[in-house]
C-alpha cells in the first residue's frame, strides 16, 4: 500500500513537472537547444560540490541568455536534481528567464535613486520608441526591456545597461541614440 | 617611487560607466605619443566616492584632484600636468582657486570624512595585492596567527563596540563568541555581499576598491571562530566586483595568505564565492544561507540563529562586507582606538550612499553621530537646483524618511530607530518638494510585493494589500477608512511577519503617514497631490494672460494634446492630456500650471 503511494506521488509529481514545464517554459522551437560540451564539463566540475545548482543556472544563461526547456531537462538529468527543483529555483529568481530575451537586454534601473530621477520615464519613452513594453521582446528580436532593481551605478542616476553596459544620467531625447547605437551591429 | 607622476584613474563601476575604461586607455597612450610613459604611471583604483563628479583622476606625488575627466582631455593632463608640471584648472573641483582647491582634504565633499573602510578605495589598484599589502595589509592576519589568541581576538572586538553594518546593528564580538563557543568540526564564515537595498551600492564599491580586505578579515574570523571554509554570497548584479574579488583570491592563494598552512602556521583557510540571482530576500541570513545551499532563498524562523545551526546545519559566522572591512584596522589599531570614533552605543564610521536630490551625490564615510544636516549640506552640498529640502530615506524598504525638523539629529543606531527610521545598510536618499511621499510609500510597497518570498501569509498578502490601498490612494480612490486599514495590517505584519522583510516591510508607509499625514489627507480629502506626482491627481492649465503663443508647448507635447496658433492663446485638451508635465517644463514665460 505505502509503495504504491509514493509511486503515486511520484507519478503525481513528474505529471505535474510536465505540466508545469509544457505550460510555462517556452516550446521547443525547430533549433532545439542542447547543452554545448563546454556546458556539460561546467556541470561536471560543479556536480560534486553541494548547492551548485545556482551556480550552474547562472552558467546556462549566460550561454543561451536565458533557461531553455530542454536544457532545463539536461541539467536536472546531469545533477541528478528532480526537476521541479529545477523550475522551482528558476522561478523564484528575478534573474533567471524562461524566454528568450532579445539580442540586446535593456535593464532600465527601477532601484529608489533612479525612480525618482525619473526611471519610469525612461521606461515609457523606451516603449514608445521600440513599440513593445516590459519584458517583451521587438518582432526582429533586437531589444528587450526589463526593469531592475539598482545597478549600484546610484551616482548616476537614471541609469541603465544594455548587455551589462552602463549608461548614466540617461535623458530621454538620448534614449532613440542609444538604441540605434546597438541595432544591427 | 619608481616614477616621478602617478595618475589614479577611479576604476569604480559608476566611473566606468562613464567612459572612464576609455579614459584610462587613452591615458596610457598619450603617455606614450608624448614620450613620457618612464616619467608617469597610470593606475586604475577603487571609488573615490565623489561619484557625482566622475570620473575622477588624481596625480601624484602633488595629489591634484581632477573631476568629470573626459578622455578628450587626456592629452591635455599628460601634456600640461606630466610634461609642463602644471595643472589642468579647468578639470580642478572649484576652478577659481586653482592651487590651493586642488587636494582631496580641501573639497568640501571630503572634509567632515574619516576613512577607515573606505581606507585604501581610490589610493590603491584592487588587482594588485602588493599594494594592499605595502598599506599594512594582511598585518593583521599575521598578528592574528601569530601573536593573539581566538579570545584576544574576540576581546579586542569587544573593545571596538563594532556593530553589524549590514543592517541590525549585532555585535560582532557576540556573534564571533557564539559560534567559537559552538563544538562542531566544520564550520563556516559568510560574506554577506548581496546588496538588495535598491540605491545602496557601499558594498559594491568597497569590494571592488579594496577586495583583500574582506578576504583578509574573513580569514581572521575563520581564525577566530575555528572555521576552514569562507562563503562569499554577491549578487550577480556586480560583475566588476566579483572579477576583482576573483582576482583576489587567487592572488592571495600565491602569496600563501589563503588556502593551505598560511603563513607558514598550519592554519587552513578557502574562500569560494557564491552568485545571488536577484532576490532581495536573500539579503536575509536565512535566505541566503538557503540560496547558497541551492535552494529557493526562503528563510526560515530563528532562533536556532546561524552561528549555532547554519551552512550545511553548521555553526556560521555571517557577516557584512563592511563589518569585515573594519576589522584588520580594529586588529592592528586596537578596540580602543576605535571605540573613541563615533557615539557612547555606536562606534567607528558608517558609509554611505548618498543619491537622490543632492549636489554631491557618492559614497561617503563619516563616524558616527555626524549629523544629517552635515552630511546633506557640508557633504552633499545641499538640495540640488536650488529646490527645498523634504526628507531623507534611511534604510530602504525596511527603512523609514527624516524630515527637516530632525536634520541636526546624530546618527546612530538608536536616533534613527527612536525617529522610526533604521540605520539600514547605508542607502541614504534625499528627496525634495517634487517627490510625492505616498508615491514614494507605494513604490516601497511595489517593491516589497515582488521581493516577499511568500512564505508567510502576513508579509504576502499584508504587503500587496497595503500597495492595492496606496495604488488607490495615489489615483484619487483614496478613503479614509484605507489609512485606518494600512496602521492595523502594518501592525499586524510587523508583529507576525517571518522574517526582517515582512516586519519591516510596513515601515516606509507607516513612517510617511506619521510625518507627513497632510500630504495623504490631501490625496483623499482633496484629490489633490501636492507635490504633482500623482499623475491621476493633477491637472495642468495654460494661463490665458501668460500665454504669448510661442508654440514651444505644443511641439513638446508627446501626444499632441496641445493646440493653438502662433501668437495666440494654447489650450490643453485634457482628454488626450497624459500629465507628463514636458509643457511645464518647456514654457518660458511661466503660463503652464499645475493644480
Ligand atoms: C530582508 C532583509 C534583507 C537584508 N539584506 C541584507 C543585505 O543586502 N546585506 C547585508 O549585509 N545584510 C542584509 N540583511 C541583514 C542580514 O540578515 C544579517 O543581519 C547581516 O548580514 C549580518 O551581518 P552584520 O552583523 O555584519 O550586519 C538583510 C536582512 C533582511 C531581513
Ligand atoms: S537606484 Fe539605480 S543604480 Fe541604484
Amino acid at each position: 500500500m505505502l509503495s504504491l503511494e509514493i509511486q503515486f506521488i511520484s507519478l503525481t509529481t513528474e505529471i505535474a513537472e510536465v505540466l508545469i514545464l509544457n505550460t510555462t517554459m517556452e516550446k521547443p522551437a525547430a533549433d532545439d537547444k542542447k547543452l554545448t560540451p563546454e556546458l556539460k564539463e561546467f556541470i561536471r566540475q560543479w556536480k560534486p560540490k553541494p548547492g551548485n545548482l545556482i551556480m550552474v543556472l547562472h552558467r546556462v544563461q549566460e550561454h543561451f541568455g536565458y533557461i531553455p526547456r530542454n536544457v532545463a531537462f539536461e541539467v536536472a538529468d546531469l545533477l541528478d536534481v528532480p526537476l521541479a527543483r529545477v523550475y522551482g529555483v528558476v522561478t523564484f529568481y528575478h534573474l533567471f528567464k524562461l524566454k528568450k530575451p532579445g539580442r540586446f537586454k535593456i535593464a532600465v534601473c527601477m532601484g529608489t535613486a533612479c525612480y525618482l530621477k525619473g526611471g519610469e520615464d525612461i521606461i515609457k519613452e523606451l516603449e514608445n520608441i521600440l513599440g513593445v513594453g516590459l519584458n517583451a521582446v521587438t518582432p526582429d528580436g533586437e531589444f528587450s526591456v526589463e526593469a531592475v532593481r539598482c545597478l549600484g551605478c546610484c551616482g548616476l542616476a537614471p541609469v541603465l545597461s544594455v548587455n551589462g553596459e552602463v549608461h548614466g544620467n540617461v535623458k530621454k531625447d538620448q534614449l532613440a541614440e542609444i538604441v540605434a547605437k546597438y541595432k544591427g551591429t | 617611487m619608481a616614477f616621478k607622476n602617478y595618475i589614479l584613474v577611479c576604476g569604480g563601476a559608476g566611473c566606468e560607466a562613464n567612459r572612464g575604461v576609455d579614459l584610462y586607455k587613452t591615458l596610457q597612450k598619450e603617455l606614450q605619443e608624448q614620450g613620457v610613459e618612464n616619467e608617469a604611471q597610470v593606475v586604475k583604483t577603487g571609488c573615490f566616492g565623489f561619484c557625482e563628479k566622475g570620473p575622477i583622476v588624481k596625480m601624484l606625488p602633488d595629489e591634484t584632484f581632477y573631476v568629470s575627466v573626459k578622455p578628450e582631455d587626456a592629452k591635455e593632463i599628460v601634456a600640461e600636468h606630466v610634461v609642463k608640471g602644471r595643472p589642468v584648472a579647468r578639470l580642478l573641483y572649484d576652478k577659481t582657486q586653482s592651487r590651493t582647491n586642488a587636494k582631496l582634504e580641501d573639497i568640501d565633499f571630503y572634509q567632515k570624512q574619516v576613512r577607515i573602510v573606505l581606507r585604501n578605495c581610490g589610493v590603491i589598484d584592487p588587482d594588485s595585492i602588493d599594494e594592499y599589502i605595502a598599506r599594512d595589509g594582511y598585518d593583521a592576519l599575521a598578528k592574528v596567527l601569530t601573536e593573539m589568541t581566538q579570545d584576544q581576538v574576540i576581546e579586542e572586538l569587544k573593545k571596538s563596540g563594532l556593530r553589524g553594518r549590514g543592517g541590525a546593528g549585532f555585535l560582532t564580538w557576540k556573534k564571533w563568541m557564539f559560534t567559537k563557543q559552538v563544538a562542531s568540526n566544520e564550520k563556516y564564515v559568510i560574506c554577506n555581499a548581496d546588496e538588495g537595498d535598491p540605491g545602496a551600492y557601499m558594498d559594491r564599491s568597497t569590494i571592488e576598491g579594496d577586495p583583500h580586505s574582506i578576504l583578509e578579515a574573513m580569514t581572521i574570523a575563520g581564525r577566530t571562530v575555528g572555521a576552514s571554509q569562507g562563503v562569499i554570497y554577491i549578487r550577480a548584479e556586480y560583475p566588476l566586483a566579483i572579477i576583482r574579488l576573483e582576482n583576489a583570491i587567487k592572488q592571495a592563494k600565491d602569496y600563501g595568505l589563503l588556502g593551505e598552512n598560511i603563513l607558514g602556521t598550519g592554519f587552513n583557510f578557502n574562500i569560494e564565492i557564491r552568485l545571488g540571482a536577484g532576490a532581495f530576500v536573500c539579503g536575509e541570513e536565512t535566505a541566503l544561507i538557503a540560496s547558497t545551499e541551492g535552494r529557493r532563498g526562503m528563510p526560515i524562523p530563528r532562533p536556532p540563529f546561524p552561528a549555532v545551526r547554519g551552512l550545511w546545519q553548521k555553526p556560521t559566522v555571517i557577516n557584512n562586507v563592511e563589518t569585515y572591512a573594519n576589522i584588520p584596522m580594529i586588529v592592528l589599531r586596537g578596540g580602543d582606538w576605535f571605540a573613541k570614533i563615533g557615539t557612547e552605543t555606536s562606534k567607528g564610521t558608517k558609509v554611505f550612499a548618498l543619491t537622490g536630490k543632492i549636489n554631491n551625490s557618492g559614497l561617503i564615510e563619516v563616524p558616527m553621530g555626524t549629523t544629517l544636516r552635515e552630511i546633506i549640506y557640508d557633504i552633499g552640498g545641499g538640495i540640488r537646483g536650488g529646490k527645498a529640502f523634504k526628507a531623507v530615506q534611511t534604510g530602504g524598504p525596511s527603512g523609514g524618511v527624516i524630515t527637516s525638523e530632525y536634520l541636526d539629529t546624530p546618527i546612530d543606531y538608536e536616533h534613527l530607530q527612536k525617529l522610526g527610521s533604521i540605520m539600514g545598510s547605508g542607502g541614504m536618499i534625499v528627496m525634495d518638494e517634487d517627490d510625492c511621499m505616498v508615491d514614494v510609500a507605494r513604490f516601497y510597497q511595489e517593491f516589497c510585493v515582488d521581493e516577499s518570498c511568500g512564505k508567510c501569509a502576513p508579509c504576502r498578502i499584508g504587503t500587496r494589500t497595503i500597495y492595492n490601498l496606496l495604488t488607490g490612494i495615489c489615483q484619487g480612490r483614496g478613503t479614509m477608512d484605507d489609512l485606518q486599514k494600512i496602521n492595523e495590517i502594518g501592525r499586524a505584519m510587523q508583529k507576525a511577519a517571518l522574517c526582517g522583510l515582512g516586519q519591516t516591510a510596513p515601515n516606509p508607509v507607516l513612517s510617511t503617514m506619521k510625518y507627513y499625514e497632510k500630504e495623504y489627507l490631501a490625496h483623499i480629502k482633496e484629490k489633490k497631490c501636492p507635490s504633482g506626482k500623482c499623475r491621476d491627481l493633477v491637472t495642468y492649465y495654460i494661463l490665458p494672460n501668460k500665454c504669448i503663443g510661442c508654440t514651444v508647448c505644443a511641439r513638446r507635447c508627446p501626444v499632441g494634446a496641445i493646440t493653438g496658433e502662433r501668437q495666440k492663446i494654447h489650450t490643453i485638451n485634457q482628454e488626450t492630456c497624459i500629465k507628463c508635465g514636458e509643457c511645464l517644463k518647456a514654457c518660458k514665460f511661466s503660463a503652464v500650471f499645475r493644480r
